[in-house]
């Protein structure tokens, strides 16, 4: 352990030591004035520093990281516009309820409110998308602070937490010593489940003649994949999962159904519309996921969440269990382990099965690589532990809707939508797990917002994988545009880009281009082999629609 | 529908900013909105009237339970509590409709806090719908000036809403 009895020491090499305390070992950030006291004792620990090209991405970073450990991960800014560039990449992992402690430097505290340079009031603008902030304006509480924003942003429903430290509070000498246990009398999140809605989701359960399971993003936070695995085998019971949830069950079991919502498959959007009974495990079913069950009443709701506020918020539940996804899954299988008969729901599967699809696309058109085709392809030739980060427009719903994931993570910014993710998230992914294989996917509009991202890639060896996936437009806008808005285009053409392989030479990172059903092969394999970043150019047909 | 609800939160800077911008981002309504400090220094009681159905009552008790600051939240019901607003009106008022100002004031249990030459300033306490009752009253007379301090309430019987009976 790393606590230290009471010793003296400024604010600045305390919040140092309260991050090893937490077993912090890599941090995200970008240096400024106002948070140098901090970076100076940064330059004196072992934690690793990564020097991101824009605040937003040490956010993204740090999402990236912490969906891979599962634990808080740090990113760091300075006041004013360091702060207020990371209030997107905050809102993300808000939405997505991602774990994530950020540390904000401040102007000095007696300064606070007279707008001096690089002053923003970043705890009152990060409110809304924060699930607890903290201005240290006392230097004896920083251990508490501290203790309390970890325990906060790693229990419950996951959040990220912020601490806003002046510039005078970091310079300022504390006794420090770090709490070993922490106790905030108005948070206590709910662990198992109540004993009686068990019972009633169990008896649904029984009842139910076409059960399905809709597998969500908590299953990841809460670790509860294995388990919600182990109670649709053990009950027969189809699955299919939200956006956030892809990955939760291995795509090739024969259980698995895909993914529900707008940009959802057939046979998942069926499951919904069919099943009588529907256990939702750890999502919160968001309107795109929703609009695949739109005016359903007539049929049971099992609502699980560790969050009582997402129960009978988008469907109403007809069995509301607020818990732990770990908890109540093993309260749930205790339960099942003690049927007399196991569970069978051979019909409703055969049922089911009619509307399986499995579409061919053709791999190439007249120089054009078709990216459904690309991405079925590239996940042949994926190893088993991958982590897939896609970005946000048409690139996502075709990588969410043709990726594999065995034993895989597929990660997005699913709620907040969020583009320019998927390169930083992905430097992140890799910096968790070096031994993971880490693809971006991205288009070529969300690249050009995070392209600067290579340099950090190359600064600190972090070998992450970058597909861009290039149509010359913000594709799903253009889509839009076609359907609803008499075709009139409008700031969808992407016209000025550069040639991406060149941007990739300039950054010295190998590269090439995929144009044809051969060279898309032979660029995934490179892609795959290299043990340096590497840049995937697809050219894709301009007009490719987003569903097949 | 209204909507009496007692928060207890900690007494810390920035709750009221917490618990006020969650209502406005979440498009939840506030009647009034009345805080205090409690018995207890550290925790402070925060009286909110919000207007809503029942499916909004429910997400403005779990939203404002997520807050970390929330201590605990009780929706209380209109046939047993106690709810109080404090008023403050100053109307004109010639010495020759004095008696009958002050006669319409001690008909309404009301307290004249300060007199002059051609204005009087009654203070009264009592539920919102009272005191609305009783501007309306005042009204013919001309009133120049009103300021109310939202409602306050208690659950009326033994049980309390503290920070005991977590």
């Amino acid at each position: 352990m790393f606590i230290l009895a009471s010793v003296r020491m400024t604010v600045a090499r305390a919040m140092t030591e309260c991050l090893k305390a937490e077993g912090i070992t890599d941090v995200f950030g970008y240096p400024g004035a106002a948070i140098c006291p901090f970076y100076d004792e940064l330059y004196k620990s072992d934690i690793r520093h990564i020097l991101v090209r824009h605040e937003v991405n040490a956010g993204h970073s740090a999402s990236g990281y912490a969906r891979i450990t599962g634990k808080p991960a740090v990113c760091v800014a300075t006041s004013g516009p360091g702060a207020l560039n990371l209030i997107t990449a905050i809102a993300t992992a808000y939405m997505d309820s991602v774990p994530m402690v950020i540390i904000t430097g401040q102007v000095d505290s007696e300064q606070i409110g007279r707008d001096v340079f690089q002053e923003a009031d970043i705890t009152g603008s990060a409110e809304p998308f924060v699930k607890h902030s903290y201005l240290l304006k006392k230097p004896e509480d920083t251990a508490e602070v501290f203790k309390r924003a970890f325990y906060i942003a790693g229990t419950g429903r996951r959040g990220p937490v912020l601490i806003d430290v002046p510039f005078d509070i970091q310079q300022a000498e504390i006794d420090f010593e770090y709490p070993e246990t922490v106790d905030i009398r108005s948070y206590r999140p709910s662990t198992k489940g109540n004993g009686y809605q068990i019972k009633r989701a169990i008896n649904a359960l029984k009842e139910a003649k076409k059960p399905l399971i809709c597998a969500g993003g908590g299953l990841f936070t809460g670790n509860g994949v294995d388990l919600m695995r182990e109670f649709a085998e053990k009950t027969d019971t189809p699955v299919v999962s939200t956006m956030m949830g892809l990955g939760a069950m291995p795509s090739d079991s024969p259980l698995y159904y895909g993914m529900i919502g707008m940009h959802g498959k057939k046979s998942a959007n069926i499951a919904v519309n069919t099943c009588d009974t529907l256990f939702l495990l750890g999502a919160r079913v968001g309107d795109r996921a929703m609009s695949a069950m739109e005016n359903r009443k007539d049929f049971t709701v099992v609502h699980i969440d560790i969050d009582p506020a997402e129960i009978g918020k988008n469907i109403e539940a007809n069995v509301p269990i607020v818990g732990d996804i770990t908890l109540v899954l093993e309260q749930l299988l205790e339960q099942v382990d003690s049927f007399e008969q196991p569970l069978s729901h051979t019909e409703w599967r055969n049922e089911l099965d009619k509307n399986r699809v499995e579409t061919e696309p053709s791999p190439e058109e007249n120089g054009y690589v078709n990216p459904k085709w690309f991405i079925q392809t590239l996940d042949k030739y994926l190893p088993e532990h991958s982590v897939i980060v896609a970005d946000v427009g048409q690139n996502q719903i075709w990588t969410a809707a043709n990726i594999s994931l065995k034993d895989g993570r597929f990660l997005t910014s699913g709620g907040m939508g969020t583009m320019g993710y998927s390169v930083p998230a992905a430097i992140g992914a890799k910096t968790a797990d070096p031994t993971a294989e880490v693809v971006a996917v991205c288009g070529d509009g969300s690249f050009q917002m995070e392209m600067n991202e290579i340099a950090t890639a190359i600064q600190h060896d972090i070998n992450i994988k970058i597909i861009v996936i290039r149509n010359r437009f913000l594709g799903m806008v253009r889509e839009v545009q076609e359907k609803k808005y008499d075709g009139h285009l409008i700031a969808v053409s992407l016209d000025g880009s550069p040639d991406f392989c060149k941007i990739a030479e300039a950054y010295g990172v190998d590269h090439m281009l995929a144009d044809s059903e051969q060279s898309a092969v032979e660029g995934i394999q490179k892609l795959l082999k290299s043990e340096k970043p590497f840049l995937l150019e697809v050219a894709v047909p301009e007009h490719e629609k987003t569903i097949l | 529908m209204k909507h009496t609800i007692s928060v207890l939160v900690e007494n810390h800077a920035g709750v009221l900013a917490r618990v006020a911008g969650l209502f406005a981002r979440r498009g939840f309504n506030i009647d009034s909105l009345a805080v205090g400090v409690t018995d207890d220094e550290n925790v402070s009681r925060i009286t909110i009237v919000a207007d809503g159905s029942k499916y909004t009552l429910e997400q403005i008790e779990k939203q404002l339970n997520k807050l970390i600051d929330v201590i605990k939240v009780k929706t209380l019901s209109p046939d047993s509590m106690v709810s109080r607003e404090l008023i403050l009106i100053k109307v004109n008022c010639t010495p020759k409709q004095r008696p009958e100002i002050i006669s319409i004031c001690e008909l309404s249990h009301g307290k004249i806090s300060d007199i002059c030459a051609n204005s009087i300033t009654i203070e009264i306490s009592d539920s919102a719908q009272n005191l609305n009752n009783f501007e309306e009253l005042l009204r013919p007379y001309g009133i120049k000036e009103v300021v109310r301090t939202g409602t306050i309430a208690l659950q009326k019987g033994e049980q309390a809403v503290s920070v005991k009976s977590i």
